[in-house]
């Protein structure tokens, strides 16, 4: 059966790593839910791209960190944090596409 | 074995106030040293490059006093760093004058107190920039030329553990640092100790947030870190929180794109072969990680640069046709702008138009573009060296959103709902100018410390 990212996930946050950057954490408390979306290969650097519809080069890096059951990457920003115009100056509500990521 | 207690009560002093509740469980326990953070570069750069802070007054006094109470009673060090949310000269100043207050108000007996000072002057930059410093990027940032030092208006240095350790050698029973690596605070009492880089400066990255590295979610709780050899012992003051292997892992990589890795000024904590076991129902052991000491100590620079005066509008539309043709519409009110002060540019004027209910959130990664609402929200924000050029831009652009000539518009009598007829005035945009790292010769060289008594019986002021 294939459920979203919002189901198997206990966390799914984005933050500012410094004024150029806003990292994402996904993190699972469930080990057999990590695994399988870590096996599943939905989140990956190139469909983490296609998602937000960047090229790669704004993805800093993407880890799949196997003692925390968790997955993270990173994306840089076009403008540093708080530049004129800025919509979300901590980074913080960046997470949203990724709740409905369909993992088979 | 020496063991050595650490309480944490808030992640960010002052931001909102910190939970007395759990800071008095945890004094129970009979910390060591009560250590928080008060700054970071997340607000963005307007409070540095203003030199203002974002925290109220109110509760910056208010964190500071229970800490300080709690702190004089215990007769144990308090360690505070990035004073007033930038770590500023100002930011250092203003909490010392609050620290001889409540000192004052309560009668407090006489303690040393070390104010350590952070900022550095741009001409000071330009002049070790001059020498042959290179002042590198981080994150893909191109070294510091002299054009952008010229566009930043003020600049601090971000210290590592060791003004602070050298403050509480020195007999600091209180200390006020200005901009701080986060972990270094606690770091700072851990090297004091004699214990090892690692240990400190990890048992720092993992105190710094306080009650973020517990689950459930909590803000503003106290954390209880107890170190021992190369572990860390982390417990949550609040009765309904725990620290688990998942929430300190977690916690681990929190505010940082490289998982495994912090950076501090002269070497790198690695965690990745980080451990973490639950020892108790509400306490987590970690261990594990490695200290690399750098050759060169480089450290990190934050600068902030004025870039003009700022100018609101908050405009609504519910007209079906108008929102489908939102893109039209916000090409007229642009068109009107140009015809009378030119081509946008950082010289002349800037102007975004914020489409809550489209892309307000997400802007450039917002993926869902389009997707048909009952209602847009537009704030139009206009900058410009001039405040005058920015209030005519913001006004042009949202009266000019009410006259769009779209071809079958039947609304006639406007095609925008103004929220009012004013032009909202904002606080001037900075931008971040300096994300860079300073070599220096050793790591204590661009801060300077204040020691000083603060003796209220007899008024006595710097020894």
């Amino acid at each position: 059966m294939s459920e979203t990212l919002r189901d198997l996930a206990s966390t799914i946050r984005s933050k500012n790593a410094g004024p150029d950057n806003i990292t994402f954490d996904i993190i699972f408390r469930d080990r057999g839910n990590f695994e399988r979306v870590r096996d599943s290969g939905a989140l990956s650097r190139a469909s983490v791209a296609a998602l937000y519809d960047i090229p790669d080069a704004r993805i800093v890096n993407f880890n799949v960190i196997d003692a925390a059951s968790a997955i993270k990457f990173t994306i840089r920003r076009l403008k540093p944090s708080g530049s004129p115009g800025e919509s979300d100056v901590f980074g913080s509500q960046q997470y949203a596409p990724l709740f409905d990521v369909v993992i088979p | 074995m020496k063991r050595i207690r650490i309480l944490c009560p808030t992640g960010h002093l002052s931001f909102t106030p910190m939970e007395k509740e759990s800071f008095r469980i945890g004094c129970r326990e009979k910390p060591d040293y009560i250590v928080a953070d008060a700054g970071s570069c997340d607000m963005g750069p307007r409070p540095l490059g203003a030199d203002t802070h974002v925290s109220l007054e109110a509760w910056q006094r208010h964190d500071l006093e229970a800490m300080l109470l709690a702190a004089r009673e215990l007769g144990v060090p308090m360690i505070v760093g990035s004073a007033s949310d930038t770590g500023t000269d100002r930011g250092v100043d203003q909490f010392v004058g609050l620290i001889r207050d409540i000192a004052r108000q309560h009668g407090l007996a006489p303690f040393r107190l070390a104010a350590i000072y952070a900022e550095i002057p741009v001409a000071e930059l330009k002049r070790r920039r001059a020498g042959g410093a290179v002042i590198e990027g981080l994150d893909g940032r191109a070294p510091a030329d002299e054009a952008l030092l010229d566009r930043t208006t003020r600049a601090v240095a971000v210290m590592n553990a060791e003004p602070i350790a050298a403050a509480l050698q020195a007999g600091a029973d209180v200390v006020i640092a200005g901009r701080s690596s986060d972990c270094a605070l606690f770091a700072a009492p851990l090297l004091v100790h004699g214990f090892s880089p690692a240990i400190a400066y990890y048992t720092g990255k993992l105190m710094e947030c306080a009650s973020f590295c517990a689950e459930p979610y909590m803000a503003k709780e106290s954390i209880l870190g107890e170190v021992a050899g190369e572990e860390v012992w982390l417990t949550p003051m609040h009765p309904g929180q725990r620290c688990t292997p998942a929430s300190i892992a977690g916690h681990s990589m929190y505010e940082r794109s490289d998982p495994f890795h912090e950076y501090v000024a002269g070497g790198v904590v690695d965690m990745t072969g980080c451990r973490y076991e639950q020892v108790g129902p509400r306490t987590t052991r970690a261990s594990g990680a490695v200290f690399r000491a750098d050759p060169v100590v480089r450290v990190k620079i934050e600068g902030a640069g004025l870039v003009g005066q700022r100018r609101l509008a908050v405009v609504g539309i519910r007209d079906p046709y108008t929102i489908g043709l939102i893109d039209d519409a916000i090409a007229w009110s642009r068109g009107k702008i140009v015809e009378r002060f030119g081509p946008e540019g950082p010289e002349s004027y800037e102007v975004f138009f914020h489409r809550y209910g489209d892309n307000g959130v997400m802007r450039d990664l917002e993926p869902r573009r389009n997707a048909a609402a009952r209602e847009l929200g537009l704030v139009v924000e206009a900058i410009a060296p001039e405040a005058k050029v920015a209030e005519e831009v913001a006004a042009l652009a949202a009266r000019n959103l009410f006259y769009a000539r779209l071809p079958q518009v039947k609304g006639t009598a406007g095609t925008a709902a103004m929220m009012s007829d004013e032009i909202l005035i904002g606080e001037p945009g900075y931008v971040w100018t300096l994300n860079h790292i300073l070599p220096v010769r050793d790591a204590l060289e661009l801060f300077r410390t204040r020691m000083m008594t603060i003796d209220t019986a007899t008024a006595k002021e710097p020894a």
